[in-house]
C-alpha cells in the first residue's frame, strides 16, 4: 500500500489527456475505460475540487467534492459530485454505501432555505426574517435569563447558574464552530448544555 | 480510540465486541480485513445477533446484551488461571502490586460501602495503603494477600466458564475458544485490539464494560503498542471534538471540569486538583492543571480574568448537581421547570429515550430553537402525523424557531475523528437559499442579548459583556482565527526561566503548544489538548503529507492529532523497562540510551528513563489502573450487573435491580417494566445503509432499507405465530410500535439460568419527515435511565413484548 504516487494525482493527468491506454493498463477493462475516459475529463477538467471529510462516523473518509463554480473565487458553487480521497491514508479512495451517497444529502429536498416560525398553538410554520427571528430569540433568551438566574445558592455563594433555558450542540460541526458554541453557552450560565456524545 | 484506525492493520487478533464495525464503520473496518489478509490476523465477533461484522469473523459467540462484564472477568479469570498474562508489562505498567486499604471487600454483588437509601458507595475504603513517605505502599512480588494483583484474582475467580454460560447464555466450549484465543496475546510478540462502540456504552454500567475490557488488554500488554489498545470506533463525525472542547454540562475544554458549588473560590477548586505523584519520580501530568485553567479563562475573558479575581471563577457557572445531562435536563422540562430550548443539529425526538416523555416534556416549552441543514422530527414534534406523531397540535404552546444551517460541502474547519486527528476541511459549496453557518448564528444570538445587557442591564452580565469578542468579523468569527484561539498565543513575552533575556514565545505570537502554556496570566489557550493545531509553522490540520516511513501507519504528516501529533497513546508501554521494543518487528519506540526516537511522538518526556519513568503520565501513579480507587461510582472493579429490565435475576444477588447506583427519577420507577409482563430481550442498532435520522431525507439511502422492520429468531416467530414480512406490534412499559418482522436465523434464543431468553432487535432510521417511509424508532420503546457515572441512555437492553398486527392505519 505505497503511495509514492497519488493516485488520484495520476487519474487526474490521464483524465485531463491521454485516458484510455492509461486507465487500460491500470487494470481498467474496456468498457469501463471507455466511461472513465468520458467521465474524467468532465469532471476533472470542468469543476473545481475541494478536499472535505465525511460528515457522518468518526473513521473520517476523506471526500473529495466537485462543483460547478468555485466558492473561492465568489462564485456560485453547486456540489454536482462526491467521491472518496483516493489520497487519504484511511479510507483511500473508498466509501461505504452512506458516504458513496452523500450528494443526496447536500441537495435533499428537506433541507431548508430559510427560517421558519410556528407560533404557540399554531399548526404551521410560517416564514420569518432572520432579523426577525433572532430579534425574537434574544428577547425570549434575555427574558428567561432574567427571570431565572440563580446567583446565589441558599449558603450566599455566588453560583451564577441558568437552568431553565439548555442546549444541545451538534456533534457534526467542526471544532471551531463548536468553540464558538461552547463560549456563548458556558458565557451565558447555561448549565443543561450537552451533545451527542452523551447519548 | 488510543490508536488509529490505520494502525489495526499492525494487529494479531481483532476483538469485535460492543460494536459491529463492518457495518457502522465500514471503511475502517477494512483495516481489520488489511490485518486478516496481510498477517493472518483473526477476527472474534461476540455479539447477541450474527452481524455482518460477524460473518466475515474467523469465530462468533453470541451473548445476551448487558452481560458483557460477565464475559471478560470470565476471560481474565481464564488468562490468570492458565498463566497467560504478559507479567513483565503487568508487574511495571499496572498498579498489581499496590496495596489496597484494609476496609475494602465485595460480597453479595456489591462493594463495602453501599447505601441503599442514597443509591450510591461510601468509596473512601477503595484505596491504597499510604506510607509515612507519601507514597503509596507497593508489594512488587505480589506477595501481599491485600495487593491488587491478588484482590482481582479473588474478585475474577466466580466468572468460571459455567458462570458465563449462566449470565450470558454463551455456550461453554464457544466461550472457552474465545478465551483461548485472547489469551495467546499475553505474548510480548502477539497483540489484540478491541473495537468497541454504542453496544458497550449504551448501559446503566456502561463505563465498567470499557474499563473490564481495558484491564484485560492491560494484563495482556496490549496497550500502548502497535495493533493494540482501546478502540472507541465513535458515531459522529466530530463527536471526538465536541467531547474535547468540553460541550458537556460537567466539562470544560481539555477535560477540565465544570466547577462545583462546594468549590466556592478558585483555590478551593485548584485544591483538590494537585494531583501530587503517588510514587516517586512519576509525571502525574495533571499537575500542570493550573496553567491549563488559568490560560482558559484568559482565553474565554481576557483582561477581565485577573490575578486578584480569581481569574474570573465566578463567570463560571457552579454545578450543585454532577451534571445537568439530557436525562435530567428532560425530566425537568417536563415537570415545568424549562422554558427555552435550544438544539442546534440534534434531534431528541427519536434520539432520547421514552419518546413520549420526551414529546410530552417539549410539549411544555415556551420556545424551542432548532438549528439544522435538514428537517428534523423535533422542529415538528408539534405536527400530527397520525399513529406516527399522535398529538393534539393545538393545545400545545410551545414557540419554535426553526433555523435552516449549511452542512459539511459549504463550510471550513476541522472535525476530529476516533483517532483524534483533527483533519481540516474546505467549503465547496454554496449554501442554499438563506442557510447560515452555524458560526454566523451562534454569533448574532450573542451579540443580540449583549447589546440587551449592554442597554438594560440585567442579573451577572459581566461574563457576557466581558466575553473575549475579538473577531475580524464579529458577526460572523472565521475558522481560521478561532482555531488560532483554541492553539492559544502568548499575552506577553514569554522568558525562558532558566535565562530570562531570552523570549521564547513574543508577545500575540501563537505557542507552539500546550507546554509553553503558564499559570501566571501570561498565556491565552481556547483548549489546551488541542494546543499545537494552529501555531507559528500555520495550519497543522491542513497538512496532507500521506508518507509513512516503514508502513507503520503512522502518518504522522497527515493532518494534526491530539496531544502534539501523537499518534498512539502510551506509547512509551511499548518497550520494556530497559526501553527495548517488545516485539522488534513492530517497534513503535525506542530508547538509545540518552532519548526515546522512533515512529511516533513520545507519550513521556524524550529523555525520560525508561527504567524509572512509566508510561501512564496522566496518572498520579504512572502506571495504569487495574483497581480504579474512588473514581468510578460503581466499583475500583468491574462486577456483573443485570440491565434495569432483564428477563432474569442477578445470579450474585437477585435483590439488585440494574446498577445499584443508576440515578432514577421517582417519575420513571413506575415505567420499568418486568419479565412477567415483557418477557423479550430487546436491543437497539442501526444498518450500514443508514446513518442514524440523517439519510432518511437522502432518496439513495431510503430506498435501500426503506421500511422499519424487527429481527426475530424463527422460535420466536413460531412461539408468537409471526411469519416473515408480517406485521407485528412490539411494545414495552412506554410505548408500542407496529413493524414488519424479519424472522432470521442471524438471531438465535438463548439459555441464561435454565431460562430461555429470545432477543428482538430492533434497528433505528425512522420517523415521519424525509425522503423514508414513515416508521417508528427503538426510543418508543426504552428506558429514561442513564449510566451510572455519565448518564448514557440505556439503548441496548431493555424488556418488550410482541404480538402478530395489522399495518398501520388497519383496523384488526
Amino acid at each position: 500500500m505505497n503511495m509514492e504516487l497519488s493516485r488520484r494525482g495520476f487519474l487526474r493527468a490521464a483524465g485531463a489527456g491521454v485516458a484510455g491506454t492509461s486507465l487500460g493498463a491500470m487494470g481498467f477493462s474496456e468498457a469501463e475505460a471507455a466511461v472513465a475516459a468520458y467521465v474524467r475529463p468532465l469532471k476533472l477538467a470542468n469543476t473545481t475540487e475541494t478536499r472535505n471529510t465525511c460528515p457522518y462516523c468518526s473513521v473520517a473518509c476523506g471526500i473529495i467534492l466537485y462543483s460547478k463554480g468555485d466558492v473561492r473565487k465568489g462564485e456560485r458553487a453547486e456540489i454536482v459530485h462526491i467521491e472518496g480521497d483516493a489520497d487519504h491514508p484511511t479510507n483511500r479512495g473508498t466509501l461505504c454505501p452512506k458516504g458513496a451517497a452523500l450528494k443526496d444529502f447536500v441537495q435533499a429536498p428537506t433541507r431548508l432555505t430559510r427560517p421558519m416560525h410556528r407560533k404557540p398553538g399554531s399548526d404551521r410554520f410560517e416564514p420569518i426574517t432572520w432579523d426577525a427571528a433572532l430579534d425574537r430569540i434574544a428577547r425570549l433568551m434575555k427574558d428567561d435569563r432574567d427571570a431565572n438566574f440563580v446567583l446565589r445558592n441558599d449558603a450566599g455563594i455566588p453560583v451564577n447558574r441558568w437552568t431553565t433555558t439548555g442546549m444541545l450542540a451538534a456533534s457534526a460541526t467542526t471544532n471551531e464552530t463548536a468553540w464558538t458554541t461552547f463560549k456563548v453557552a458556558k458565557s451565558l450560565g447555561i448549565v443543561g448544555f450537552d451533545n451527542q456524545a452523551r447519548v | 480510540m488510543t490508536n488509529a484506525w490505520t494502525d489495526i492493520k499492525n494487529t494479531d487478533l481483532v476483538v469485535v465486541m460492543g460494536g459491529n464495525a463492518a457495518e457502522a464503520h465500514p471503511c475502517g473496518f477494512k483495516w481489520v480485513t488489511e490485518a486478516k489478509a496481510q498477517r493472518g490476523a483473526k477476527l472474534i465477533v461476540v455479539d447477541p445477533r450474527y452481524t455482518r461484522t460477524a460473518s466475515v469473523a474467523d469465530f462468533y459467540a453470541p451473548i445476551r446484551q448487558g452481560t458483557d462484564i460477565a464475559f471478560l472477568l470470565g476471560v481474565i479469570n481464564y488468562c490468570i488461571k492458565n498463566d497467560k498474562v504478559q507479567w513483565e508489562y503487568t508487574k511495571a505498567f499496572t498498579n498489581a502490586s499496590y496495596i489496597v486499604k484494609d476496609g475494602y471487600a465485595y460480597s453479595d454483588g456489591l462493594f463495602t460501602g453501599y447505601d441503599e437509601e442514597k443509591r450510591d458507595y461510601d468509596r473512601s475504603s477503595w484505596d491504597y495503603v499510604m506510607g509515612e513517605d507519601g507514597f503509596a505502599v507497593t508489594d512488587p512480588t505480589l506477595q501481599h494477600p491485600r495487593c491488587v494483583w491478588n484482590l482481582l484474582k479473588e474478585h475474577v475467580s466466580a466468572y468460571t466458564p459455567e458462570m458465563v454460560e449462566r449470565i450470558c447464555g454463551t455456550p461453554r466450549d464457544k466461550f472457552l475458544r474465545v478465551a483461548q484465543m485472547i489469551s495467546e496475546c499475553s505474548s510480548p510478540t502477539k497483540t489484540m485490539t478491541s473495537m468497541y462502540a454504542l453496544g458497550w456504552t449504551q448501559h446503566s454500567h456502561g463505563a465498567q464494560n470499557i474499563r473490564a475490557m481495558a484491564m484485560l488488554q492491560l494484563i495482556l500488554g496490549n496497550i500502548g503498542v502497535r495493533g493494540g489498545g482501546m478502540n472507541a470506533l465513535r458515531g459522529h463525525s466530530n463527536i471526538q471534538g465536541l467531547t474535547d472542547l468540553g460541550l458537556m454540562s460537567h466539562l470544560l475544554t481539555g477535560y477540565l471540569n465544570m466547577p462545583t458549588e462546594k468549590e466556592t473560590d478558585f483555590e478551593t477548586y485548584m485544591s483538590s486538583r494537585q494531583f501530587r505523584p503517588l510514587r516517586p519520580g512519576q509525571t502525574s501530568y495533571w499537575q500542570n492543571y493550573r496553567k491549563f485553567m488559568v490560560s482558559f479563562q484568559k482565553s474565554m475573558w481576557g483582561d477581565a480574568a485577573r490575578a486578584d479575581n480569581g481569574w474570573a471563577y465566578d463567570y463560571l457557572p457552579k454545578l450543585d448537581v454532577p451534571a445537568y445531562d439530557v436525562l435530567r435536563v428532560f425530566e425537568l422540562m417536563n415537570s415545568g421547570r424549562v422554558n427555552g430550548y435550544i438544539c442546534q443539529g440534534f434531534n431528541p425526538v427519536l434520539a432520547f429515550p421514552n419518546r413520549g416523555k420526551v414529546t410530552s416534556a417539549l410539549s411544555k416549552l415556551k420556545f424551542l430553537i432548532t438549528m439544522d441543514p435538514l428537517e428534523t422530527e423535533t422542529a415538528r414534534f408539534w405536527e400530527n402525523h397520525g399513529e406516527y406523531n399522535d398529538i393534539a397540535t393545538r393545545s400545545i404552546n410551545t414557540e419554535v424557531f426553526q433555523l435552516p444551517t449549511t452542512c459539511f460541502a459549504e463550510e471550513e474547519g476541522s472535525l476530529t475523528n476516533s483517532g483524534r486527528w483533527l483533519q481540516w476541511h474546505w467549503q465547496g459549496g454554496s449554501p442554499p437559499g438563506e442557510a447560515k453557518h452555524d458560526t454566523w448564528i451562534m454569533a448574532q444570538i450573542f451579540l443580540r442579548i449583549r447589546e440587551l445587557y449592554r442597554k438594560e442591564g440585567g442579573p451577572f452580565p459581566d461574563p457576557i459583556l466581558n466575553l473575549s469578542w475579538n473577531y475580524h468579523d464579529p458577526n460572523e468569527p472565521e475558522p481560521e482565527e478561532l482555531a488560532k484561539e483554541i492553539n492559544g498565543r502568548a499575552l506577553t513575552d514569554l522568558r525562558d526561566p532558566a535565562d530570562p533575556n531570552r523570549v521564547l514565545v513574543p508577545a500575540g505570537k501563537l505557542v507552539t503548544n500546550f507546554s509553553q502554556l503558564r499559570d501566571d496570566g501570561s498565556t491565552a489557550c481556547g483548549c489546551w489538548i488541542y494546543s499545537g493545531c494552529f501555531n507559528e509553522a500555520g495550519n497543522n490540520m491542513a497538512r496532507r503529507d500521506n508518507h509513512d516511513p516503514d508502513d507503520t501507519g503512522a502518518y504522522l504528516g497527515w493532518t494534526f492529532a491530539w496531544p502534539l501529533n501523537r499518534r498512539t497513546l502510551y506509547n512509551r508501554a511499548s518497550a520494556d523497562l530497559q526501553g527495548k521494543p517488545w516485539d522488534p518487528s513492530r517497534k513503535l519506540l525506542e530508547w538509545d540510551g540518552t532519548k526515546w526516537t522512533g515512529y511516533d511522538v513520545p507519550d513521556i518526556a524524550p529523555n525520560a528513563r525508561p527504567d524509572q519513568v512509566m508510561p501512564f503520565i496522566m496518572n498520579q501513579e504512572g502506571v495504569s489502573r487495574l483497581f480504579s480507587r474512588g473514581l468510578m461510582r460503581d466499583g475500583p472493579f468491574p462486577s456483573h450487573m443485570e440491565p434495569f429490565e432483564s428477563p432474569v435475576a442477578n445470579v450474585f444477588n437477585p435483590r439488585m435491580r440494574g446498577n445499584p447506583v443508576a440515578r432514577i427519577f421517582q417519575s420513571d420507577v413506575a415505567q420499568f417494566g418486568t419479565s412477567d409482563e415483557f418477557p423479550f430481550a430487546a436491543t437497539s442498532y442501526r444498518l450500514t445503509e443508514h446513518f442514524h435520522y440523517w439519510t432518511k431525507h437522502n432518496r439513495v439511502n431510503a430506498a435501500l432499507q426503506p421500511e422499519f422492520f424487527v429481527e426475530i429468531s424463527e422460535e420466536l416467530a413460531a412461539l408468537r405465530g409471526v411469519v416473515n414480512g408480517g406485521w407485528v406490534r412490539v411494545w414495552s412499559k412506554r410505548g408500542s410500535v407496529k413493524a414488519k418482522a424479519v424472522v432470521t436465523k442471524r438471531i438465535r434464543p438463548l439459555t441464561c439460568d435454565g431460562k430461555v431468553v429470545h432477543v428482538v432487535g430492533i434497528p433505528l432510521h425512522w420517523g415521519f419527515v424525509g425522503a423514508a417511509k414513515k416508521g417508528f424508532g427503538p426510543n418508543s420503546l426504552s428506558p429514561f435511565v442513564g449510566e451510572a457515572n455519565i448518564e448514557t441512555p440505556s439503548y441496548k437492553a431493555f424488556l418488550v413484548n410482541l404480538e402478530p398486527t395489522t399495518a398501520p392505519g388497519v383496523q384488526s
